[in-house]
């Protein structure tokens, strides 16, 4: 549990250093772009994911709804990552 | 009066073959050169493991060892390119002609797999030195300078670097440079050579990349693939070419150039309509005139979409009629060479009447409503094209090319 919330609370300090704002400020519930993010800093984002967790996220600009990593929002983007670090764990 | 400017002289090595006779059959008949990448370094570790590479070439087949050193990879292309270029051409000036003659030639990457060797050289084996020609190879100027030297051309000679739009903007500067004097001939074109772990790795970034495929224009496109290459042709005042009895292979009527000034990486519908208006009014030319397009289509999905929504704002109601192909889903997207190579399908289409089709194009997306010449080459009697060209950074070239 005290992993997942690290999990949770690294992905929100990536997001919300792409968002410019204060990490307390970032609610799982917001989209990344009502934040402010654009298609950019997606994958800016997903960068700085891979680097951090050394994981690889499937995700293609061109078709970001086809992939199967869910970037809606930031509770969903914190699923998909917890989804990957445990997959690489098992 | 305006000088004309005609192109008497076309050449290239790219993916689809290593001369134009080459190239043309390819195009005729839908032939793809994209497939999964050989012989790179450290292709394991990429990602995208697909492109169109240049097969078969053997640079010790065309250059001494004294002056292979020298050459990267894009600068070889050019000068193989070059020299059936200018042997089309028959020109080979002497004395003072010399001097009213020059180069202009696209490059985004410049001696890219030069870099990418020089760096392994330091930062991976840790060597303390690299080659002694690294800097002339890796130079964006260097297949300038080496056609220059290599032909004698002592006029305006010079690079230019616009992304994905480098070629078309070293030809439209090429057509201008003639038509204010400061030439009678000028060698133009581009040379990319991207295709190595460094390179590649940095296009894996923008996650722009197909992974199985390049389908301009197709519901199920995702993404550009990466080709290589080089293409030259000699633009020369028309009444330069018709006094030393130099057969045209086309005119290029009309050029036109924009900036988006929007995004570093999104493309605009503005800036593209801007420049294909202003190429069709450089020409002289009516929309209803074009009976090709050769489309930036590099196969993302915004490119796509708004290159069609382009065509039918500046080309109105025609853009529903006129063939409009990608030959990327063939060649790949030879990056800064790409409009030079591209210009070989519009010469197909105006010389031999064959449109050169869009290939794997398998549902073609109702959001692109445009003719995409799906799968086969088109028939047709083409009196003037346009080829278009839309970079990264929002910089935009266009030019209209007219039957001799």
């Amino acid at each position: 549990m005290t992993q997942d919330r690290a999990i949770a609370d690294t992905v929100i300090a990536i997001i919300a250093e792409q968002a410019v704002r204060d990490p307390a400020q970032i609610a799982p519930a917001d989209s990344l772009q009502e934040l402010g993010i654009d298609s950019m800093g997606v994958v800016e984002c997903i960068f700085a994911i891979e680097e951090t967790f050394d994981v690889t996220v499937p995700f293609n600009a061109n078709n970001p709804e086809a992939g199967s990593f869910d970037i809606s929002t930031v509770g969903s983007v914190i699923a998909e990552v917890e989804k990957l670090v445990a997959e690489q764990r098992s | 009066m305006t000088r004309r400017v005609v192109i008497t002289g076309a050449g290239t090595v790219n993916p689809l073959g290593h001369d134009v006779p080459q190239t043309w059959a390819a195009m005729r008949a839908g032939r793809c050169a994209i497939g999964p990448l050989e012989g790179l370094r450290d292709l394991e570790r990429l990602s995208v493991r697909i492109g169109a590479q240049v097969t078969g070439f053997d640079p010790a087949a065309h250059f001494p060892r004294q002056i292979l050193p020298l050459l990267d990879r894009a600068t070889q292309f050019a000068l193989v390119a070059a020299r059936e270029a200018m042997a089309q051409a028959g020109f080979a000036p002497e004395g003072e002609a010399q001097t009213r003659a020059g180069v202009i030639m696209g490059t985004a990457g410049g001696g890219n797999t030069t870099v990418d060797d020089a760096y392994r050289t330091v930062y991976e084996a840790g060597r303390d030195r690299v080659h002694p020609f690294t800097v002339p190879r890796l130079m964006h100027n260097a297949a300038a300078s080496q056609i220059a030297m290599a032909f004698g051309l002592r006029g305006p000679g010079l690079t230019v670097s616009t992304a994905c739009a480098s070629s078309n903007h070293a030809m439209a500067l090429a057509v201008q440079m003639i038509r204010g004097g400061a030439a009678d001939v000028i060698v133009t074109g581009g040379a990319e050579a991207m295709l190595c772990f460094g390179g590649l790795k940095a296009w894996e970034g923008l996650r722009v990349m197909s992974t199985d495929g390049c389908r301009p224009f197709c519901r199920t496109r995702n993404g550009l693939v990466q080709g290589e290459g080089a293409a030259v042709l000699v633009f020369e005042a028309e009444d330069h070419a018709s006094a030393r009895g130099a057969e045209a292979l086309a005119e290029v009527a009309g050029v036109g150039m924009s900036s988006d000034a929007g995004d570093i990486v999104a493309p605009t519908r503005d800036g593209p309509v801007r420049a294909m208006r202003a190429a069709l009014a450089d020409a002289g030319l009516a929309p209803e005139a074009i009976g090709y397009v050769n489309a930036h289509g590099t196969g993302t999905r915004s490119n796509d979409v708004t290159e069609a929504e382009a065509l039918h704002e500046a080309l109105g109601a025609h853009a529903a009629r006129v063939p409009v192909s990608s030959s990327k889903s063939m060649h790949g997207h030879l990056i800064g060479a790409t409009g030079a190579v591209e210009l070989l399908a519009c010469l197909l289409a105006l010389r031999e009447g064959v449109i050169a089709p869009t290939v794997n194009l398998v549902e073609p997306d109702p959001a692109c409503a445009i003719d995409p010449v799906a799968g086969t080459a088109l028939r047709a009697d083409v009196q003037a094209a346009l080829s278009n060209a839309f970079a990264f950074g929002g910089l935009n070239a266009v030019l209209a090319l007219r039957r001799a």
